[in-house]
């Protein structure tokens, strides 16, 4: 049994032109399916509207799914009560995208990242300001930094806050949605060490949710790759990365500018008009599935 | 590029401060600090840094737009022959837009929703009289054409937010190329956008450039956009230029030591491996070191590092990097 087996996860927003309009439904997660082993790293990569935030954000009920089932350690989380459902929240952690509407703004730094701790009686004061201490150490931010409210921290600081925050409760799942997408580059790396330091030392199970294609490859063992709400390709990392199936993946790496000269890809388009939603994902090597007409064949 | 020919754009010494006054303390910023650099014609050279690092500003000083309390305190930007920095202020608005075009990051921001994009890329040829009514707005429907927008007669009616986000910025680069100016300074141009849309962008950069023979500054954090794009690339950190050459050799043999680290730092080179990160924070501009401000984060720091800054010393044909381990009395 995997930590985490999602199967089938559908999430429609309505959508209306105008007030009066007919509503339209809109798929942003179309038939997801797809499962995570203890310890294990998945990449969930795609553009913006691919539906890959909506899918996190659906796991953790801060949106509601439509249709679907998600098992954690053999558990239907969705339509969980809410009581135990703040339980499991201690084991499945979040990072989020956007750091600025993520903080509370009247609390400091370090009250931000030892307010899980409060909430759950973890530890005496005592531990906790050395639990905070330890957390800051680890995301790279100076100790002297706890007693700053967010509006005094740069952006990249206050989304390490963030970090700290989702490890504060030592969670069996990190979700990381775009966790470095807002650092400057030789900070992303640092943070990028302290994802993976994290993911060895505690044996930490990691959902990461990027547009960078580089970093989750780096990161994550397996990749899952989402275009328009469906997953198109999945596989290991190295396998979807070298011998991409899917024509969007194809698209999708040959866009990644490198910095290596002379090793750029030719670039590979993708005509949106041939996107089949209704292709199913088959096996087009072992442990390597795509959604093309090929692999339906 | 022609060596016999002066350079389209010649920047020398140029320095920019920021003073702020706060409960009676002076904190004075420079966020550009004696820069230098060359764009000759037809070429493309990259600003590459981290914020902060002073590239937008820098962009910003050519034109003289630095808001307030920014000024230009010294250092001069030759531009076809004239001085930017002496020229008044109806001259210079005869070059921004006209001689230099300029496109900026937010695509959304930089248009104004309540206009059609084809009366802001016509107003923008009226503006500098290169074209009136209905003649202009034919020309916009041209200038939609040639950045790739299809159907432009039908887009040129459209209104911004009708439009993705990667046609919103064709529409900015259709209105920087309005008036065929002969330099387009594009500031993280497709930092907003998908992976696959930035590509576009770029790939279509690289064609108005080949077909305008146009010269191109583009400011970027990301060196792989400078890879794709730029004939040079010159590197910024703490408001100076670190390290410039072509672009080629200064990414494939980089030679200051901050260079080396952020291509090091970049993931996915030994997947599952730890990066090499560069310690520490970009510094604070208004507490920078007596000597080079990368020395504390530097892993080949030694001790001329600390005395006094580095002058740019050349380690290859065009290739110059501010650091003490290429020059100077120290070695």
């Amino acid at each position: 049994m995997s930590l985490i087996e999602v199967t089938g996860l559908v999430k429609t927003f309505e959508r209306r032109q105008a007030p009066w309009g007919r509503p339209r439904l809109i798929r942003a997660v179309d038939r997801v399916s797809f499962a995570i082993g203890e310890g294990e790293t998945l990449g969930l990569v795609g553009e913006s509207g691919s539906g890959k935030t909506t899918t996190v954000r659906c796991l953790l009920r801060l949106i509601e799914p439509t249709a679907g089932s998600f098992l954690f350690r053999g558990e239907q989380v969705f339509g969980l009560p809410a009581s135990r459902m703040r339980a499991l929240r201690r084991d499945l952690q979040m990072i989020f995208q956007d750091p600025d509407s993520s903080l509370n703004p009247r609390m400091t730094a370090g009250g931000i990242v030892e307010e899980g701790l409060v909430i759950h009686g973890i530890g005496s004061p005592a531990d906790r300001r050395a639990r905070v201490r330890e957390l800051f150490e680890w995301v790279g931010l100076d100790a002297g930094m706890a007693g700053r409210l967010p509006h005094e921290l740069s952006g990249g600081q206050r989304q390490r806050v963030g970090i700290a925050r989702a490890l504060a409760l030592a969670p069996a799942v990190l979700v990381a949605d775009e966790p470095v997408s807002a650092l400057d580059v030789s900070i992303q790396a640092q943070v990028v060490n302290v994802l993976m330091d994290l993911q060895q030392r505690l044996g930490l199970t990691l959902l990461l949710v990027a547009h960078d294609l580089r970093l989750v490859r780096h990161l994550c063992s397996r990749i899952a790759v989402m275009y328009r709400g469906r997953i198109v390709e999945t596989g290991r990392a190295g396998a979807v990365f070298h011998a991409p199936a899917h024509p969007y993946t194809r698209a999708l790496i040959s866009a990644m500018p490198d910095p290596d000269p002379g090793s750029q890809p030719p670039r590979i388009r993708y005509d949106a008009a041939g996107f089949d939603p209704e292709a199913e994902l088959g096996e087009v090597a072992p442990g390597h599935w795509a959604a093309t007409s090929a692999a339906r064949q | 590029m022609n060596d016999d020919r002066a350079p389209l754009l010649e920047v020398r010494g140029l320095t920019t401060e920021f003073v702020s006054e706060r409960t009676g303390v002076r904190r004075v910023v420079r966020a550009v600090d004696g820069v230098s650099f060359d764009i000759g014609c037809g070429e493309v050279l990259a600003l590459a840094g981290e914020s902060g690092s002073g590239k937008s500003v820098t962009a910003l000083s050519v034109l003289r737009l630095v808001p307030p309390p920014g000024r230009i305190v010294s250092g001069s930007i030759r531009f076809e022959g004239r001085d930017l920095l002496t020229l008044d202020e109806g001259d210079l608005r005869r070059v921004r837009g006209a001689r230099i075009g300029f496109v900026f990051q937010e695509p959304m921001t930089a248009l104004n929703p309540v206009f059609t994009v084809g009366d802001q890329i016509a107003e923008a040829l009226e503006v500098h009289g290169a074209a009136r009514g209905a003649a202009a707005r034919a020309r916009a429907v041209e200038l939609l054409d040639m950045v790739r927008i299809p159907e432009p007669a039908r887009r040129a009616r459209d209104f911004p937010h009708q439009l993705s986000g990667g046609m919103r910025q064709r529409v900015l680069i259709a209105a920087a190329m309005a008036c065929r100016p002969p330099l387009v300074m594009a500031d993280e141009p497709t930092t907003a956008l998908d992976a696959t849309i930035q590509a576009d962008i770029l790939d279509l950069l690289v064609a108005m450039r080949r077909e305008l023979g146009l010269s191109l500054l583009l400011i970027t954090h990301d060196l792989g956009i400078v890879a794709r794009v730029a004939d040079r690339v010159a590197v910024m950190y703490a408001g100076r230029i670190v390290e410039t050459g072509p672009a080629p050799g200064v990414l494939a043999f980089p030679r200051h030591p901050y260079t080396r680290g952020l291509l090091a730092s970049l993931p996915g080179r030994v997947p599952g491996t730890r990066l090499e990160a560069i310690p520490g924070a970009v510094p604070d501009l208004a507490a920078l070191p007596p000597g080079c401000a990368f020395a504390p984060r530097c892993p080949d720091r030694f001790d001329a590092c600390d005395g006094s800054r580095p002058d740019a010393y050349a380690v290859s044909p065009g290739h110059t990097a501010r650091c003490f381990l290429h020059g100077g009395a120290a070695r």
